[in-house]
């Protein structure tokens, strides 16, 4: 049997850089010359927004296998924290330094939420642990609400809604926070840490008692997801300019839930799709705007009845793995059966 | 003192609905292990039947009552054989979303069709409030509690004494041993939705009964909040949702009545949260060893 060319490392990371980059610089040039109006350069930041949420959360219901309901939490979270952060330092940091602490904050904050609601959630498992996650969602839910009348502080505004956030969100940074924010977990599931995940979701019996420290990994799957979602939060807050806690209730939580499951569970280019496809969908349907979730909502469950794994499965694509097929002459031939298993 | 029992006899009329709700969701989940998100707004379809016929049809309540528990009754069934029949070997979380799914369809259905704003419900009687020792009693609240007393009495019989009870508790223990055992499963859980759906009708007249309106979302929070009920008294388990009903009930008129009333639902549940993280199966819910 001949070798099989592959190409190093170094290679496939210029590649991607290249193609993101390229990518980035597509969209700023249409955004810049005004090719895109300002509305669909708003829904382009949303489908920003979106896409990160739904990644985020594929790592913990795709890789980690749990079933969190409470994502919204999260990303109120990261909103009001690099909201509050960014409105109190506006005008006495260069805004881009400005708008990175700010989401820095709001990543660190989710993720330490994510830490101290996920060591008690994650004791329980499956429907138990998707209940507990949804009531932890409401509570940071009612907390911005009401915390204010509490404290006496003037923070979060409570229901009349934080305003006159400094709008820093703008398509470009945006698709660069996807760009990172894909490449991080992408990586981090390429590690021997994201092995240790997959092996949990597997079967955490087994993973258990092949020494992987079960909780760690849980606990650090579910606050790196948490910690997206408060990223995603950030950019909403910088894209809105207005945040109110009504926003971030558990029906948001579910449209997360939703885009990760279409997508299918476990498949980061599965999110994206769907995420990008959910939040341009409604927009294109606006006139249609009354039957637009009955629609949704059947086509939900007709797709769980005919095709429960999603609409990717658990593929994802890889750019080198398709160049390689391609140097080696296997795009059109089909796999034999004693190649797939050398594999 | 008599403000504490006024808040008490509150609480126990709440949570009694919220019981009645719990039971459809324990019983469901005890049999197919399935959280099911669209019971809130069978109730919601509920108080529609009630207010179509009562406000457009003119009928009387006895015929709007008939009508109400029927119709969520079918359609229970409906869902079921439509929904959640073809998935019996998907995986769970498949399951629990096709139940969103549903759920979504059902609010924004009855959105589409009847518009967003409420409906006012015509009211079913009308009696003056009792006095007891200073303390007046509606006469709702006696209603209330006195239907759902009864209707948990009925089915713990139904549960216990009758053979499609033995039936249901057998697929609930063991699905495919009860199959070999020569029963039918599908029919079984069938019947068990059936059941949980006309409680959740009882549960939609008693709600309509205090608050006399129809809106496409009213029935998610009262959803989330009974299957928290659930959850708390033990999931899969009657008298644990009867119990778990009346302590949110409880919980919830007591919060309000401190003067706390924006934080009730953070209270909910944060009990939820306690009892959950120190008895994981739920106050009178049996603890199942994962077998490996």
């Amino acid at each position: 049997m001949k070798e099989r060319k592959t190409i190093p490392m170094a290679v496939r990371y210029l590649m991607n850089i290249v193609l993101v980059a390229a990518f980035l610089t597509a969209l700023n040039l249409l955004v810049v010359n005004k090719t895109l109006s300002t509305y669909n350069a708003k829904v382009l930041m949303l489908v920003g927004v979106n896409i990160i949420l739904a990644v985020s959360l594929n790592v913990a219901t795709g890789y980690l296998g749990q079933l969190p309901l409470g994502h919204a939490g999260f990303m109120a979270v990261g909103a009001y924290a690099s909201a509050i952060f960014t409105k109190n330092f506006d005008g006495r940091l260069p805004d881009e330094v400005n708008f990175v602490l700010g989401l820095v904050l709001a990543a660190v904050l989710a993720f330490g939420v994510g830490v101290l609601i996920g060591i008690p959630a994650l004791r329980l498992q499956g429907d138990y642990l998707a209940i507990l996650t949804l009531g932890f969602g409401e509570i940071i839910r009612i907390t911005l609400n009401n915390i204010d009348n509490v404290l006496g502080f003037k923070l979060t505004y409570g229901a009349a809604g934080l305003k006159n956030i400094p709008k820093y969100t703008s398509v470009l940074n945006a698709f660069v926070w996807v760009a990172v924010c894909c490449y991080v977990i992408h990586t981090m599931m390429k590690s021997r840490h994201g092995r240790a995940i997959l092996a949990i979701r597997e079967n955490e019996i087994a993973a258990d008692s092949c020494g992987i420290q079960t909780t760690y990994y849980k606990v650090l799957g579910f606050a790196v997801s948490a910690a997206f979602a408060g990223v995603a939060g950030g950019l909403y807050a910088g894209y809105l300019g207005v945040l109110n806690p009504g926003n971030f209730g558990f029906m948001k939580s579910i449209e997360i839930l939703v885009m990760v499951v279409l997508g299918g569970m476990g498949s980061m280019l599965g999110s994206v799709l769907s995420a990008t496809v959910l939040t341009v969908l409604p927009e294109a349907l606006r006139s249609f705007s009354e039957y637009r979730m009955v629609v949704y909502a059947l086509a939900l469950v007709l797709m769980m009845i005919f095709k429960p794994s999603g609409l990717l499965g658990q593929y994802d694509f890889s750019l080198s793995r398709l160049v390689e097929k391609l140097i080696n002459g296997e795009l059109f031939q089909k796999k034999s059966k004693t190649e797939k298993e050398g594999e | 003192m008599s403000n504490f029992f006024s808040q008490l006899i509150n609480g126990l009329q709440l949570g009694s609905i919220y019981a009645l709700v719990a039971l459809g969701y324990s019983m469901v989940y005890g049999i197919i292990l399935l959280l099911n998100f669209a019971h809130g707004d069978i109730i919601m379809i509920g108080a529609y039947t009630s207010w179509i016929v009562m406000a457009k049809m003119g009928l009387p309540p006895v015929a709007a009552i008939f009508a109400t528990v029927i119709v969520c009754t079918l359609l229970g069934v409906f869902i079921e054989k439509v929904a959640y029949t073809p998935l019996r070997s998907a995986p769970r979380i498949s399951l629990l979303i096709t139940a969103i799914g549903i759920s979504y369809f059902l609010e924004y259905g009855a959105q589409l069709i009847w518009g967003a704003s409420a409906q006012v419900i015509p009211s079913y009687y009308n009696v003056a409030p009792i006095s007891i020792g200073g303390v007046k009693i509606s006469f709702t609240a006696i209603l209330t509690i006195a239907v759902s007393v009864v209707s948990m009495i009925a089915l713990a019989l139904l549960v216990q004494k009758t053979k499609v009870g033995k039936a249901m508790r057998a697929v609930s223990e063991d699905t495919g041993a009860a199959q070999l055992m020569g029963i039918n499963v599908n029919a079984t859980i069938s019947f068990t939705f059936a059941i949980g759906s006309a409680l959740a009708g009882i549960g939609s007249v008693l709600y309509c009964c205090q608050y006399a309106q129809a809106t496409p979302t009213m029935g998610s929070m009262l959803g989330l909040k009974a299957f928290v009920a659930a959850v708390l008294g033990g999931i899969g388990s009657i008298p644990g949702a009867m119990v778990g009903g009346f302590a949110i009930g409880i919980a919830e008129c007591f919060v309000s009545a401190i003067g706390l009333s924006v934080w009730k639902d953070a209270v909910v549940f944060a009990i939820l949260i306690v009892v959950l993280l120190v008895k994981p199966a739920g106050l009178l819910g049996r603890q199942l060893q994962e077998k490996v």
